[in-house]
């Protein structure tokens, strides 16, 4: 994993550490999902990494792992995006009732 | 040949997207036949298996560095079974919560795709020789669950598949930077392909670490176990029962093929014991945190948390002396056997409890403990049902459960290691003093007025479920009174890997 790949995997790992702290520290469902998708989009980055490793042409293994990693990326961003606003709205119509809580 | 580990996959997705294209009407019978084809082919299977020896499959006859393998040795063949005998009993007990007009469920035939993608996604875990392609099915498994847990529509529901959804996200993205790792420095996939390169080096251990922990999050292991409780108590009790019985023991079984065989070159004995002592934390920490619960299901969501820990048991007892090169060792092949029975009956006993549950709530109309009394004497089947599910989890004969604590007890022994015997035994009595709290109640009638909120009005039990308990209860004895036969197909292909000696 030397040369090429060097520079993505140093800001994958960022990436996933910045979006850890996040997740762990920030409030509320979409901040927990947009650090979930950064953090996924610094593991793609480490899998490119692990393609450029060794001499000439990059391994494509890693590059098909990403794009179905998108492709689920995408699927379970969706599913957790429906949920918060459904739960979200529960929230407004209680407040309409008028019980405030 | 191997059409049965192929269909064991194919047939349940399938009956997925035909029940998604037939509707309301036809789901449910779709559902029914897939469960008994299923149920069918993973006998066939486990048969072949127990006579014959491991079995492979490549899928489209691409071979291994190209294409994708899946294997069913004997922890895979007994996870099939369990996974279509508890599918059948859910399948059953929900004929009487989804199908229909009179469902209870507003949303009900979402049910049977979602159900039916959680069976194929779970029966791709067990039988998967692919990192991953594990990848793929935990996400699938986790989806889908998300979606069954959420089916309830309410806000603790909905709070739940929420919590549910990012825990188990989190836990996937925490595996697939494992696999990036472990890609980069072997250049493989396949875990037997693996297992003869991986060494004890910084990136293999760290691969090791990130997908363990993945793991350990979607199985719910103490500290990690803060989603379940919530998701598995809020969902319709089928679904509680297919999440607790299924969902985690898959990922539980993930994570032993990695330590015992995959990545056996960077398992350190040290790592081993801290995965053992974390499964020692969880049987105490989960039981005591079920005594403390008033709300039935919420009671044996918390037995899941602490039952998971006697999985755990397998990576000091046995997944780690077989990294080490220990196959054929009787200590190493008792713990083996114990621990992967114990997920196989746990699972059963879970689904006949949960199940069980789900007749004793619509009977008393409310799911607090505290007013359950006097069931005994109203359903008394359903009471007798859950109490079989107790009984094995408390491990007493003629259980599958006691067969299993024995096994892993003696493993424990011949060892030298004799403290994660105490853990087992001081697990049964933690797990006994939770449920005596459950058949006190149900068995004597507890009604002094005042002393909660009144009860909402009591309903009839419903058949379906009743008959999905009683039949899983009855599995749970008979897994006790004819161990022989499944402790010996557990016994098949158990891992050696290649390289031996690692470390």
């Amino acid at each position: 994993m030397r040369a090429a790949g060097d520079p993505y995997l140093l800001v994958g790992i960022a990436l996933v550490c910045l979006a850890l702290r996040a997740l762990v520290l920030a409030p509320g469902a979409l901040r927990r999902i947009i650090a979930l998708n950064v953090m996924g989009s610094g593991v793609f980055l480490v899998l490119i990494a692990a393609a450029a490793r060794g001499e000439g042409e990059p391994d494509p293994v890693p590059h098909a792992l990403v794009l179905t990693g998108i492709v689920v990326a995408v699927a379970t961003s969706a599913l957790a995006i429906a949920l918060a606003r459904r739960l979200h709205r529960i929230d407004e119509r209680d407040e309409d009732d008028g019980g405030g809580r | 040949m191997s059409a049965a580990l192929a269909g064991s996959v194919v047939v349940p997705l399938g009956g997925a997207v035909l029940a998604l294209v037939g509707g309301r009407r036809a789901a449910p019978w779709v559902a029914a036949v897939t469960a008994a084809v299923s149920l069918a082919l993973a006998g066939a299977l486990a048969l072949q298996v127990w006579r014959g020896g491991v079995v492979e499959l490549e899928a489209g006859g691409w071979s291994v560095p190209l294409g994708i393998a899946m294997r069913a040795d004997g922890l895979a063949a007994a996870m099939l079974v369990l996974t279509a005998v508890v599918g059948a009993a859910v399948g059953t007990a929900a004929m009487s919560e989804f199908a229909g007009e009179r469902g209870r469920w507003a949303r009900g035939d979402g049910f049977w795709p979602l159900w039916l993608l959680l069976w194929a996604a779970v029966a791709a875990l067990v039988v998967s020789r692919d990192v991953f392609n594990v990848y793929v099915a935990l996400e699938l498994a986790g989806l889908s669950a998300v979606g069954l847990v959420a089916m309830g529509g309410g806000r603790a529901a909905l709070e739940g598949a929420l919590g549910y959804l990012l825990a188990a996200w989190l836990g996937a993205t925490a595996y697939l930077l494992g696999v990036a790792l472990i890609y980069a420095e072997t250049g493989t996939l396949d875990m037997v392909a693996m297992s003869g390169r991986v060494g004890d080096g910084p990136a293999a251990t760290a691969a090791l670490a990130l997908m363990s922990v993945g793991l350990l999050l979607k199985a719910a292991v103490v500290p990690l176990h803060f989603w379940l409780p919530r998701a598995h108590a809020s969902a319709p009790a089928p679904v509680s029962a297919a999440l607790s019985a299924l969902v985690v023991t898959a990922a539980m079984v993930v994570l032993v093929r990695l330590w015992s065989e995959a990545m056996a070159g960077a398992v350190g004995a040290a790592a081993a014991n801290l995965v053992g002592a974390l499964g020692v934390v969880a049987i105490v920490w989960g039981s005591l945190l079920a005594m403390r619960q008033r709300s039935l299901k919420m009671l044996i969501a918390y037995s899941t948390v602490g039952q998971m820990g006697y999985l755990l048991l397998l990576i000091p007892l046995a997944a780690a002396p077989l990294a080490r090169g220990g196959a054929g060792d009787r200590a190493t092949e008792d713990a083996w056997v114990g621990g992967t029975y114990y997920a196989v009956t746990h699972g059963v006993a879970k689904g006949a409890m949960f199940l069980a549950a789900g007749c004793l709530i619509a009977a008393a109309g409310g799911d607090r403990i505290a007013a359950l009394g006097g069931m005994a004497g109203r359903a008394p089947l359903a009471v007798a049902a859950f109490v079989v599910g107790g009984v094995t989890l408390v491990g007493l004969p003629p259980t599958g459960g006691f067969v299993a604590k024995w096994y892993l007890v003696s493993g424990s022994i011949r060892a030298g290691e004799p403290w994660w015997a105490v853990a087992v035994l001081a697990g049964s009595l933690l797990t006994a003093a939770y449920l005596l709290v459950v058949v006190r109640a149900l068995m004597y009638r507890g009604d002094r007025p005042g002393e909660d909120a009144p009860p909402r009005e009591p309903g009839r039990v419903p058949g379906g479920m009743l008959v999905g308990a009683a039949a899983l209860a009855l599995v749970c004895l008979a897994l006790g009174l004819r161990p022989l036969e499944g402790i010996e197909l557990l016994g098949v292909g158990i891992p050696a890997p290649a390289g031996g000696g690692g470390g």
